[in-house]
């Protein structure tokens, strides 16, 4: 049953995205052109490992090669994922801890020399277990790994301490550009500042805050590919004038994605010239009560703020003015370790019906003696969809007679108060992960000496005890099953913090925009290299 | 003269001095460092290492009066150090900035120049005719307008208008192309330039337009006018040697402040037309927490003013002999 609902859920999201890009029937694809597309912002250092901001993978991604990633022809499937330098899968060997790769051969660098197995043993030993002056943001992704070596020129061995679920999945991870080990051991900090890769383009220039300019890589490793002859990534701040620069045909697309306002102006200027494709997105919008504060110590007060919401109706209305849709719990909706539906109506804040559910609430702050509770909600002063879903919360928690005002500030001050100051009430954040990867990204949720990124101020070890056991399960029954005690304990026994719901991915772009498919991560397939323009 | 120029000189080094000191521990007050921002602004995953390092590398873990030493150090000796966004050299980085910047605010001086003045002069001379009511209508729009708004204005009307006239709508372009060896360049970056000259010259033109016929007024009162009248001097020379001359006093210090204002004051118009200068900068700057590039930056636009205000005042003392006796 399970499995028949989650291919139903692939399919419906593969239709979803194929619905709206009418991408069904593609014509043979075109050689040539240059693809301008807007970025809103500029990445700080080239360096894919160190840094976390999808404005570096935008316009640097295309100029490197991964290890495995998604499937760049269909990657809005969770899991589908395949070689890109290497030659097949592998099959886990060892009771599932040790996997070898065997390499392409002949790959190389835009430099002209060969890329091989220790390039790629360099690069993910600067990942997995970085020097000490040396930032790898994700190192805790691979915490199961024990080794990586490379027996000879063609082939990678990754040993692992225990099997692992998550391995896979984060291996694929788009920020894992294969550098050069000779680089690397000229400079370990080289990346940070140059680029040199092996993917579909080479880096042609780079004009401070303005562009970044790609040519098309003549020695690329998939034949025939790319189709592009180069493309620009200009960097736009101003969202208004990325659209503007859409319609007036400036820029022909931009990856992140823009709220549904402005997908409806660009489809009512341009018609069928504008192509819109949309997907649910890999971000969490949390909000978090404090526990390091009263009443938000009490369990009975932080249930009933998750009770007050109603987030079935609130997905309907909100999706109509901000870039959220989804109903889901702790996993991405749709993943098989996602909960269904009927296993979210169990849960506190997702139950059918929403009076009983207020009244529960009303019943638990009286308990708690907060019936007249007031309190801040602190927020990130981003309208999109920050501001517009924390002006809904205040209104649902307005119908159990709390009165909450918004403080919103800008991302500096923000972070700030969320991880030093910590002296808010209840606060807005997000979890926002790439390559679809639960066992991994409801990391957010546990204890907050194990995580930088959990805000409620909370320490859970039983809890902790769950994230590891799913992780250290190489069986998906069992992770499933584990999955949803850990998330009934997060948001419903131990309510610790709270989904609010999912975001939704809009991506409206120029109709001669091919090859491109829409994905649950703005940080995903943005590799480029099947992208052509039917011009 | 001399005197007085190194006079104004001289006083030069306390205001630059000063506005280091207010930026400096200005920046520090706002919550947030550049790390927590760079790290966990993404809402991706990140650990306390990277944090650590990140704070090592650019700095911030230092006692600030370490920082500010540093600081000092570097405004001596011109050296601004790295930006903490990007870790290439400020100055590298301002530079490629400054020519933009410069370029627009040069279009906007001669916009601004060659609509005020004639204007200004028309206006004061058949003051209280129509002319007179157009042109300080004209002039009052403009400066109650924001240029950035004017700006989104511009390039909504370009956009419907030709959709609605050719069906294929057309902007201006969004990239600054710094190579000017080829014509394709130079066409694009004038196409690119002219509207944010236009939108930012029009405001820039009202003040100093209604500055000339102020002026001109006042001077056109004065008795060495009447006199040039009643020796029977012709009128088109009574207005060009002997009014518009002495009228142009406070017009040349309203052109000097908003020349210096143009130079890193276009914080919202450069957003708006994409343009990648050093307004565009401050912002990008203050928002990521880029401490040394935001100081860098005030540094030089606090200097722009101070050498403007210097050059204004020689120019004042060249017209006027009696300020520098005083």
């Amino acid at each position: 049953m399970r499995l028949i609902r989650s291919a139903l859920m692939t399919a419906a999201g593969t239709a979803i995205a194929i619905g709206f890009a009418g991408l069904a029937v593609e014509a043979a694809p075109k050689q040539g052109g240059i693809l301008k597309f807007v970025v809103p912002d500029e990445p700080p250092s080239f360096d894919g490992h160190r840094e976390t901001t999808f404005a570096l993978i935008h316009p640097i991604a295309p100029f490197y090669s991964l290890l495995i990633r998604v499937n760049p022809d269909q990657p809005y499937k969770s899991g589908d994922f395949q070689c890109d330098l290497c030659t097949e899968m592998p099959k886990a060997a060892d009771g599932g801890k040790t996997f070898t790769f065997k390499l392409k051969q002949g790959v190389k660098f835009s430099d002209g020399t060969p890329l091989t197995a220790h390039d790629v043993v360099a690069t993910f030993k600067k990942i997995i277990s970085p020097p000490e002056d040396v930032s790898s943001a994700r190192k805790a992704f691979y915490v199961m790994v024990d080794s990586v070596s490379a027996p000879d020129n063609n082939t990678v061995v990754f040993k692992l301490k225990y099997p692992s679920g998550a391995f896979i999945p984060a291996l694929a991870n788009p920020y894992n550009f294969i550098y050069s080990k000779a680089k690397l051991d000229q400079d370990i900090h080289w990346y940070e500042k140059n680029v040199m890769g092996s993917g579909p383009f080479v880096f042609e220039s780079r004009e401070a805050g303005a562009v970044i300019k790609g040519k098309r890589n003549p020695n690329y490793h998939h034949k025939g590919k790319p189709y592009l002859e180069g493309y620009e990534a200009i960097f736009a701040k101003k969202q208004s004038l990325r659209v503007q620069a859409i319609q007036g045909d400036r820029a022909a697309i931009e990856f992140r994605g823009f709220p549904p306002s402005s997908r409806d102006d660009l489809v009512k200027a341009l018609g069928n010239k504008i192509t819109v494709q949309e997907s649910n997105w890999n971000c969490a919008l949390l909000f978090s009560p404090n526990q390091l504060k009263k009443p938000f110590d009490d369990v009975r007060v932080r249930r009933a703020l998750t009770l007050a919401i109603d987030r079935w109706g609130g997905s309907q209305y909100l999706s109509k003015i901000a870039i959220v849709k989804g109903v889901g719990g702790v996993a991405f909706p749709g993943h098989e370790l996602a909960a269904t539906d009927d296993e979210l109506k169990q849960i506190a804040g997702y139950w059918p019906d929403i009076n009983k559910s207020r009244a529960e609430a009303k019943r638990l702050l009286k308990e708690a003696g907060q019936e007249n509770l007031k309190f801040t909600l602190y927020n990130r002063a981003v309208d999109q969809p920050y501001k517009f879903v924390g002006t809904w919360l205040i209104d649902q928690w307005r119908q159990i007679g709390l009165t909450v005002d918004q403080k919103a500030e800008p991302t500096g001050p923000f972070y700030a108060t969320l991880r030093r100051k910590k002296d808010f009430d209840v606060a807005v954040n997000f979890n926002c992960q790439a390559v679809v990867n639960p066992l991994l990204d409801v990391a957010a949720h546990i204890s907050n000496d194990r995580t930088a990124n959990q805000y409620g101020g909370y320490q859970d070890r039983e809890l902790d005890k769950l994230f590891d056991a799913m992780n250290k399960s190489g069986d998906v029954k069992e992770q499933r099953d584990l999955m949803r005690k850990f998330e009934k304990r997060v948001l419903d026994e131990k309510a610790h913090q709270f989904i609010t719901l999912w975001w939704y991915r809009v991506i409206p772009h120029r109709s001669y925009v091919k090859g491109w498919h829409i994905t649950p991560s703005h940080y995903l397939n943005q590799q480029l290299e099947t992208v052509w323009l039917d011009k | 003269m001399y005197q007085y120029i190194l006079k104004r000189i001289l006083l030069m080094i306390p205001t630059l001095l000063g506005a280091a000191i207010l930026v400096f521990f200005l920046m520090r007050l706002i919550p947030g460092d550049i790390c927590e921002l760079r790290l966990a602004g993404s809402g991706a995953t990140f650990n306390q290492s990277s944090l650590d390092i990140c704070r090592r590398e650019v700095g911030i873990d230092q006692p600030v009066i370490v920082q500010f030493g540093q600081f000092l150090r570097g405004l001596v000796t011109f050296d601004f150090g790295k930006s903490m966004w990007t870790g290439r050299p400020i100055v590298e980085e301002i530079g490629l900035r400054f020519e933009l910047s410069l370029m627009i605010a040069i279009l906007a001086t001669i916009t601004a120049t060659v609509i005020a003045i004639p204007l200004g002069t028309v206006s004061a001379i058949k003051q209280d005719t129509w002319i007179d009511y157009a042109v300080r209508a004209f002039t009052i729009a403009g400066i109650a307008m924001p240029s950035f708004w004017l700006g989104i204005l511009i390039i909504l009307g370009i956009l419907f208008t030709t959709q609605w006239w050719t069906g294929i709508p057309w902007m201006p372009p969004i990239e600054y192309r710094s190579d000017w060896t080829s014509w394709d360049n130079i066409a694009n970056n004038l196409a690119l330039l002219i509207w944010p000259a236009l939108a930012t010259g029009y405001r820039y033109s009202a003040v100093a337009a209604r500055m000339t016929r102020s002026a001109m007024l006042e001077v056109l009162r004065e008795d060495y006018i009447r006199t040039a009248r009643a020796k029977g001097l012709v009128e088109r020379l009574i207005i060009r040697r002997h009014s518009l001359k002495n009228a142009m006093l406070p017009v040349v210090t309203v052109i000097g402040i908003e020349f210096a204002f143009l130079m890193g004051g276009l914080v919202v118009t450069e957003q708006v037309f994409n343009l990648n200068g050093l307004g565009k900068l401050f912002v990008e700057s203050v928002t990521n927490h880029d401490y040394a590039m935001t100081q860098a930056l005030v540094m030089v636009v606090v200097s722009v003013f101070v050498f403007t205000n210097f050059i204004v005042d020689v120019f004042y003392a060249w017209l006027d002999p009696r300020i520098r006796y005083r």
